[in-house]
């Protein structure tokens, strides 16, 4: 076979029938989208495009997809790609975990799992290379992560043990990807959970997986990676791209963790209660309070020298027992300085909380933010929650989390993400909530602000974004910047770590594996403009719940035009034509017209033509010609 | 290093990376393959991380095991070599292994376990040049080798009560 760098086969599970099959990935879908992300974008625009606004992402229509692409266990660090039809932004989320489910996959001869349909009872997917098994997991189900993380992984080696240990030895224990109580029950901001902390948190696919019953996908390969073109050069890639990780100092000592003080302070771009500042000198937050809680000062992930990843325990105290990673610094913030609180040994509870219940940190810290401001201002009332939800107080926060992952309550509306839960609870009292719902297209925002302009997010940036508010494929001008949505698109697609990108390794990584000619050139004219427009025309099919008018949603959350009102950069705000001269110079860049619309001559450049009849729907619902 | 050596394992160093089973596999095989990586690393719960790899013991109950000859004692390393001609996948070895190191390869269905790579573990090299040095080269003579000719889940257990002091 002349594909090289895939398998060529994707898992097909069609979990109402409880049937599967194995499925080829045609070559030029391939080489047009690469995979991950991209692939992503395009297996649902095939199956469910021409009817993408009647699609409820948590009904069984929807397809849950689990994908890795072609540098996925040969570039440094291991990622998995998930995606569906997003119960957030209604459009297509790449969303991204660390998790050797992505290794186990190629190994097992396969480039991703495409999930359709919905079990009636709870059930885990078993995958050893052809042997494909839908489990019951009547016993799993309920369970929060770490029970079902040690009961899963104690099931599967033990079950691999007794078949395999006598005759042909030890293997490696499978890898499997999970939710937890939050996912089973379909809220908007859960996640999908690898080892006890990785999640894939953008998209809210927790809560599609929820939907399909399926509480787990455990995957054991035995093979090698797919072929290389050209095997040497991929080796001699590999020692490159570990010799560039191994001169990265900070990362490797403390990761994003060492965050928490410089964003606050130096850049004035953290959320500090709900984002009405983005500053606290908070010196409390400093990486080294956290390192006193380190159990494990470095942590890695298949094959990656820069272990980001530290793995916190605390040994003592009221909240003695938990354990997190870092934790990260989005969760440093979100489960931080965003809900008052400033003691490190709270923000780790409150994270591996967040962990054990299988929400998204930065999504539900986002909504918890909300309430608590809804509460400040008295919108919302100890009636309304049945107690007192203070800045600063963590065992309230966590109480409300609980009830968010089990939708008891108040826990039910805000279940529903920051979005939703404005629009419900606005209707409610009568009021308009939507100036204290910082959220971009249903995504909760990352925790980096644009207002002191200090950080990477650019005043256009979140407004614009086919991801909706997430931080990690940021929209940047010029549009090649690294960490840029048009590199996040290739990382996500590719599926690398976006921390372990130095210069052009990717793209030659790309070219050795693959063989074909694709350079950052090119992917920036044609394969990653493809991938973003293809994502911004399902963005904007939207539905069934929300549709999004570029005239309005293409915007910053409003609380981002309100001046910072405190610390160094005290008066700041993003300015209105900062954003629509970026906006218009970015989707210039695209080919989109004015509304971000992909013109007709794009869409021929592109090869989607096919896109033809969804943008004129788009065009008709927004009556723009 | 003069005289057979060993591969010294520091668990708490451990970050779980898998270089080694990277290194070792793109050395071995030509490509990244974790099954067929002659040391690799267990993780039962995260954070627990167990480079499993050949002890060498000084008794070789796999060598005395295999009844076609195949396997044999390098005399400068210490390492035991198997000779894939002999090899009939047979699995005698696999059983006699008190740590369950020696395996049969995923795809030729042969023994296969740690050559030391002649005396200069690319494993090692690895771990090193990743400023971990959970594993080095020890002379052999220092080691207590059945310490280490212990099953992964054994040894991750008492490392699990080390790192998260316990439940």
């Amino acid at each position: 076979m002349a594909l090289y760098g895939y398998a060529g086969r994707l898992l097909e599970v069609d979990l109402s029938r409880g049937k599967h099959r194995v499925v080829e990935l045609e070559e030029d879908v391939a080489f047009n989208f690469i995979g991950g992300r991209g692939l992503a974008a395009y297996l649902l625009w095939r199956e469910l495009g021409d009817r993408w606004e009647e699609v409820d992402p948590l009904g069984p229509e929807n397809m849950l997809l689990v994908l890795t692409g072609p540098l996925t266990g040969y570039y440094p660090g291991v990622k998995l790609c998930i995606s569906g039809k997003s119960p957030q932004s209604n459009g297509v989320v790449g969303s991204v975990v660390s998790s050797e489910v992505a290794v186990e996959l190629r190994a097992a001869g396969y480039d991703g799992i495409v999930v359709k349909g919905a079990s009636k009872d709870p059930v885990y997917l078993y995958v050893e290379g052809e042997n494909v098994e839908i489990r019951s997991a009547e016993h799993l189900w309920g369970l929060g992560g770490t029970e079902t993380y040690r009961r899963l992984s104690r099931e599967l080696w033990g079950d691999l043990k007794r078949r395999l240990l006598a005759r042909e030895g030890l293997t490696k224990e499978p890898s499997f990807i999970y939710i937890g109580p939050a996912g089973e029950n379909r809220v908007r901001t859960a996640a999908v959970m690898a080892k006890l902390s990785h999640a894939a948190g953008y998209g809210g696919y927790g809560a599609v997986m929820g939907s399909k019953m399926l509480k787990a996908i455990a995957v054991k390969g035995f093979g090698p990676m797919p072929r290389a073109k050209h095997p040497d050069w991929v080796k001699l890639l590999i020692r490159e791209a570990w010799s560039a990780l191994n001169r990265n100092v900070l990362w490797k000592h403390w990761g994003t963790s060492s965050g928490g003080y410089e964003v606050a302070s130096l850049t004035s771009s953290e959320p500090v209660r709900n984002w009405q500042e983005e500053w606290h000198d908070s010196r409390s937050m400093g990486v080294q309070n956290y390192e006193a809680h380190w159990v494990k000062r470095y942590w890695g992930d298949y094959g990656c020298p820069q272990t980001c990843m530290k793995i916190s325990r605390l040994r003592s105290g009221k909240f003695s027992g938990a354990t997190t990673d870092g934790p990260d610094y989005e969760l440093q913030a979100y489960l931080g300085p965003n809900l008052g609180v400033f003691e490190p040994r709270a923000n780790v509870y409150l994270s591996s909380l967040a962990d054990e219940l299988g929400l998204c940190g930065i999504q539900t810290g986002n909504v918890l933010g909300f309430a608590a401001e809804l509460y400040e201002k008295g919108v919302l009332t100890r009636e309304d929650l049945g107690f007192e939800l203070k800045w600063g107080d963590a065992e309230a926060f966590a109480r409300l989390m609980s009830m968010i992952a089990r939708r008891e309550g108040i826990g039910d509306c805000l279940a529903e993400g920051t979005a939703r839960a404005a629009l419900k609870l606005g209707k409610l009292k009568g009021v308009d909530l939507s100036k204290y719902a910082v959220h971009v297209k249903g995504v909760g925002v990352g925790a980096h602000g644009a207002r002191s302009g200090k950080d990477f997010p650019q005043a256009f940036t979140y407004a614009v974004g086919v991801q909706g508010g997430d931080h990690t494929s940021p929209p940047r001008l010029p549009v090649d910047r690294q960490w840029g949505e048009f590199t996040s698109a290739f990382e996500d697609s590719a599926v690398i770590c976006s921390f372990n990108v130095h210069g052009d390794l990717p793209f030659q990584f790309l070219r050795a594996i693959t063989g074909w000619d694709i350079t950052r050139e090119t992917w920036m004219r044609v394969h990653g403009r493809r991938i973003i427009t293809l994502q911004r025309v399902l963005l904007l099919l939207g539905g069934p719940d929300l549709y999004w008018d570029p005239r309005r949603d293409d915007d910053n959350p409003p609380r981002f035009y309100e001046p910072l009102p405190s610390g160094p950069f005290k008066g700041r705000s993003v300015s209105r034509e900062e954003v629509e001269s970026q906006k218009r110079e970015y989707f210039g860049y695209l080919g989109w017209d004015s509304l971000g619309i992909p013109t007709e001559e794009t869409l021929r450049e592109l090869g989607l033509d096919y896109l033809k009849p969804a943008v004129e729907r788009i065009r008709k619902r927004l009556g723009a010609g | 290093m003069a005289g057979p050596i060993f591969i010294l394992r520091d668990y708490l160093r451990c970050s779980g990376c898998r270089l080694c089973e990277v290194a070792c596999s793109l050395k071995h095989e030509g490509t990244v393959w974790p099954e067929a990586s002659r040391i690799r690393v267990f993780e039962f719960f995260p954070g627990v991380d167990v480079p499993h790899l050949c002890a060498q013991c000084r008794d070789y109950p796999c060598v005395k095991a295999c009844r076609y000859s195949a396997l044999r004692v390098d005399e400068s390393t210490g390492a035991v070599l198997v000779d894939g001609e002999k090899c009939t996948g047979c699995g005698d070895c696999v059983r006699a292994c008190p740590g369950k190191v020696m395996r049969l390869h995923p795809e030729t269905r042969k023994a296969i376990v740690c050559d030391l790579c002649g005396g200069e573990p690319e494993c090692v090299k690895a771990c090193h040049e990743a400023g971990f040095d959970a594993l080095r080269v020890v002379p052999y003579t220092s080691v207590g080798f059945k310490v280490y000719s212990t099953m992964p889940d054994q040894v991750a257990q008492r490392l699990f009560e080390t790192l998260f002091g316990g439940e």
